[in-house]
């Protein structure tokens, strides 16, 4: 073989590995949402949807009080970081030009690759410990320290995106910083900055380990934020521990449903919606 | 502002950025400045919250710190019985590091092969929308890979890899044992899987950021595709795609559900990872199992929080390294670095 068609030949090899690895990183999503899907179709029903659990070897027991936790856990997390992470990122934005700024913004960086066990031993030892047992809020907690990175380093980016002709405009009809900060500029890059508060909800819907050290899960509906609650996440971890009854594993096959459309839900449509601009939240949310 | 200042000629600014800049120069208290303090104070509290984690890590696990010294680190057993108590966090440490180099020794090769195919050979009309369904990948929330490693996974893993493996080499430590599916290798091979959207989407973004000068010269000299990435692109994007696999390895440390669903959760001595197919546990997820019920004010908390410091520590160190590393290559195409 000439050194030509050699090399040749090691271009198509090198194409034909890239199209190997694409398809075998493929495979386990595939697999993922086809026994998901598969496994979690049967139970689902308008009573699996509704009831609470109760006994978990009822077979006619639901996930309602799970899908209820995790939607007010998702608006209580939110009320907390949303303003946080929106101010930050605002900061970070406008005023984040010097040695703090770049200082904040690798910490966010940081924070946002935290392993969130670690989150959730913090809110453990802060709220758990000042309530005295583990609560919904400790939860909410938990979950906002894992959001609030995202939403700042995304409102960042959308912030900067945005032409600085609009500020001098805006700066020349003589209205106020803040003003124009707040009512001109976050709202010519709000597309952004939902697109990134989106995502965050979508990853911390499905985030489990802080939340068994917080909010402990509960067989019944929500009772007041400084009571234990459930989420999905934690119902399928209590499904996989009480996996050898039947019930319990169906359940955990639907619950796994309802929590995988959705994350994906969200995230496909914020997905489909901008055409991905933020390369941070795709990355790491 | 005095009226010479007002007068002196600044041909490089707008009227705009004029006003600007008289918006900023101090005068009395306003509302822009109550604004710009405000939201330096929002931003302190990224620092703040990591002040705060680190001291009460440290405060946690000082009462297990005190009683077993550097036998913690060190030691092997784990017994949390009232009376004889014992805590040391080696084979959870060894767990984590040998779930986290499968994880890296197999996710990398498949990520970076994926990066390149998808910067660098894919036709561009299917790049944007291969890229979506691997990032996806990351989506899928940990609990649910632990579910279906536990149900879908470990089946394929016991059967095609580690029975093989077992009947032709089993005479070597590293694979004695008998293959069952739930054990060391099932976790690394899972967080293995669950690294490759981070280190490959970044590894993308590096490579997509090396300037197209650098293609051109190779093409110009004739080389062929793949030769155009070894020799231009791979160099040029070196530091930032060590940086992607760190952040990766950063991620595979810290994975804690999906681990203990398929790790098989030994506890002490029979943790220690000294065959790919025996049970171990992880850092990560001997806090998962055991923090519920560990009683409040016990040594057994404090073991667990020791443990979590032990895991934040170690995330830190990889975190901060592998974001200058990203960062560094990430800054030239921004030009805000020379």
């Amino acid at each position: 073989m000439s050194n030509q068609s050699f090399r040749r030949f090691k271009d198509k090899l090198a194409y034909g590995l890239g199209v190997l690895c694409v398809v075998l990183a493929m495979l386990p999503l595939a697999s993922i949402l086809f026994e998901v899907v598969g496994k979690g179709l049967p139970a689902i029903s308008l009573g699996f949807l509704t009831k609470t659990t109760g006994n978990i070897t009822d077979p006619s027991s639901g996930i309602g009080n799970a899908i209820e936790g995790t939607l007010i856990l998702i608006g209580v997390t939110s009320l907390i970081a949303v303003p946080i992470g929106l101010l930050a990122g605002i900061y970070l934005a406008e005023f984040g030009d010097n040695k703090f700024g770049r200082t904040i913004r690798f910490l966010n960086d940081v924070l946002a690759e935290f392993p969130s066990i670690v989150i959730g031993i913090l809110a453990f030892s802060v709220v758990v410990i000042a309530i005295g047992h583990f609560s919904a809020i400790a939860g909410a907690v938990a979950l906002s320290i894992i959001m609030l990175p995202i939403v700042t380093r995304t409102t960042e980016e959308s912030i900067k995106l945005v032409p600085s002709s609009i500020r001098d405009a805006s700066m020349a009809l003589g209205i106020r910083r803040w003003r124009t900060s707040l009512s001109i500029v976050l709202v010519t890059a709000k597309d952004g900055v939902i697109t990134g508060i989106l995502l965050s909800i979508a990853r911390i819907s499905g985030e489990t380990a802080p939340l068994l050290l917080t909010v402990l899960g509960s067989g019944f509906f929500f009772s007041g934020l400084d009571q234990p609650i459930d989420a999905l996440p934690l119902r399928i971890f209590t499904d996989y521990k009480n996996s050898n009854y039947p019930s319990p594993l169906a359940q955990g096959w639907g619950a796994a449903l309802v929590l995988i459309m959705l994350v994906l839900g969200l995230n496909l449509s914020v997905r489909l919606l901008t055409r991905g601009r933020s390369s941070f939240a795709r990355a790491r949310a | 502002m005095s009226l010479s200042e007002e007068a002196r000629p600044q041909q490089a600014k707008t009227p705009a950025r004029r006003r600007l800049d008289a918006l900023r120069t101090p005068r009395r208290f306003s509302a822009d400045d109550l604004f710009e303090t405000s939201s330096t104070i929002f931003a302190a509290m990224i620092i703040l919250i990591i002040v705060v984690t680190s001291v009460l890590l440290i405060r946690g696990s000082i009462p297990v710190l005190q009683s077993f010294k550097t036998g913690f680190f060190t030691g092997t057993n784990w017994i949390s019985v009232a009376g004889s108590e014992s805590y040391g966090v080696l084979p959870y440490v060894l767990g984590t590091l040998v779930t986290s180099a499968i994880a890296v020794a197999v996710g990398v090769p498949l990520s970076l092969g994926i990066a390149i195919f998808l910067a660098e050979m894919a036709p561009w009309s299917l790049r944007n929308a291969l890229s979506r369904v691997i990032e996806l990948l990351a989506a899928v929330p940990s609990i649910i890979y632990g579910f279906w490693g536990l149900f879908v996974f470990r089946f394929w893993v016991r059967d095609y890899l580690e029975a093989p493996i077992s009947s032709y080499v089993g005479a070597f430590p590293v694979f004695q044992g008998t293959p069952f599916g739930l054990d060391i290798l099932t976790a690394g091979l899972i967080l293995a899987i669950m690294i490759i959207p981070t280190v490959s989407s970044i590894s993308k973004d590096v490579m997509m950021a090396v300037p197209s000068s650098q293609r051109e010269a190779a093409y110009s000299i004739g080389a062929t595709r793949w030769e155009v990435v070894r020799t231009g692109v791979l160099g040029y994007a070196r530091s930032g795609i060590f940086g992607a696999i760190i952040l990766g390895l950063g991620r595979a440390v810290g994975e804690t559900m999906a681990v203990t669903m398929v790790i098989g959760n030994a506890s002490g001595p029979a943790a220690l990872p000294t065959s790919l197919f025996k049970q171990g546990a992880t850092m990560a997820s001997v806090i998962a199992n055991e923090f519920s019920e560990a009683e409040p004010g016990s040594l057994h908390l404090s073991a667990l929080i020791g443990i979590g410091l032990t895991l934040f520590l170690s995330a830190i160190v990889i975190n901060v390294f592998a974001q200058l590393m990203v960062w560094k290559v990430l800054k030239v195409r921004a030009g805000s670095v020379e």
